[in-house]
């Protein structure tokens, strides 16, 4: 459940984000290898060392995504419709793995927005990646 | 048998090395009331934990975060066995306090994010995933005793 004060919090952060978005994707993605390198094994096609451009144009990909469903939190089904159809058919990415990418961000934001990352802060963007990753996957069963 | 690496035992005595353990403790643990509140319920007797406010300035939450990380200490010291180390801290936890063992991820997911702000880019992934792999053997030696 998110107040109106939290979703109106989640579009300020992200749309400070945006600008930045390959390189809070890619620095997301890095965590999400380093820790939990099962993930590497949807990007076998992919070069994902630090610094490549796979990487840069994948996070900035994902984060764009992420910023535009902030935009309007009550329109993500609608938002998503595409990315939902992508995932499911294509990608098969197992959902478990949304928590994972979720959880990276939440670090990437912590080491990029110090102090300035709130519990506050922490609790409705949490809230808002679980609700993304619930509408990601809807399509998929 | 948990094996750690030259380097990832260092990454970790560096961590705690310099860590300010009451600013550190009282924030992973206000924290975790705030982004995860049910886990209030262990907390009953604390005193005020009516908002975000209230839980960031406890002086009861904060002496208690800082007793936690002070606990940590001893998995540190104790890197080849903390399975043996919090065998009694686990049956505590189980039998009197009755804390589901969920919860202890949730507390380890927020002292990272603690960590990592007060840090910044100097946490790298290749520290989060060491002191992740630290956070998940404390919690997994923690939950061991249940029954």
């Amino acid at each position: 459940m998110l107040s109106k004060k939290e979703k109106q919090l989640i579009r300020e952060i992200w749309e400070r984000l945006t600008p930045v978005a390959e390189d809070i994707g890619a620095d997301a993605l890095l965590r999400m290898f380093a820790s939990y390198p099962g993930t590497k094994t949807y990007f076998s096609h992919l070069d994902i060392g630090p610094g490549s451009a796979h990487l840069s144009s994948h996070g900035k990909k994902i984060v764009l995504a992420i910023a535009e469903g902030a935009k309007d939190i009550s329109q993500l089904t609608v938002t998503l419709a595409p990315l939902q159809t992508l995932h499911a058919y294509q990608l098969r990415i197992d959902p478990t793995n949304f928590k994972l990418l979720s959880y990276c961000l939440l670090v990437t934001l912590a080491c990029y927005m110090g102090e300035g990352f709130t519990p506050e802060a922490h609790a409705a963007i949490d809230k808002f990646l679980s609700a993304f990753s619930a509408v990601l996957a809807e399509k998929y069963r | 048998m948990v094996e750690w690496t030259e380097q990832e035992r260092s990454i970790i005595t560096n961590i705690f090395g310099n860590l300010d353990y009451e600013d550190v403790g009282s924030k992973a643990l206000s924290r975790c009331l705030i982004v995860y509140p049910w886990t209030q319920r262990y907390f009953a007797s604390f005193g005020n934990l009516y908002n975000a406010e209230a839980i960031k300035t406890n002086p009861n939450i904060a002496a208690h975060g800082t007793k936690v990380l002070h606990g940590l200490d001893r998995a540190v010291k104790n890197m080849d066995n903390i399975k043996a180390t919090y065998a009694e801290l686990s049956v505590l936890h189980s039998e009197k306090l009755h804390v589901d063992p969920d919860n202890f991820k949730l507390l380890a997911d927020c002292l990272t994010i603690v960590i990592a702000a007060k840090l910044g880019s100097a946490f790298s992934p290749e520290i989060q995933a060491t002191f992740q792999k630290f956070l998940a053997v404390v919690v997994s030696a923690l939950g061991r005793q249940y029954h």
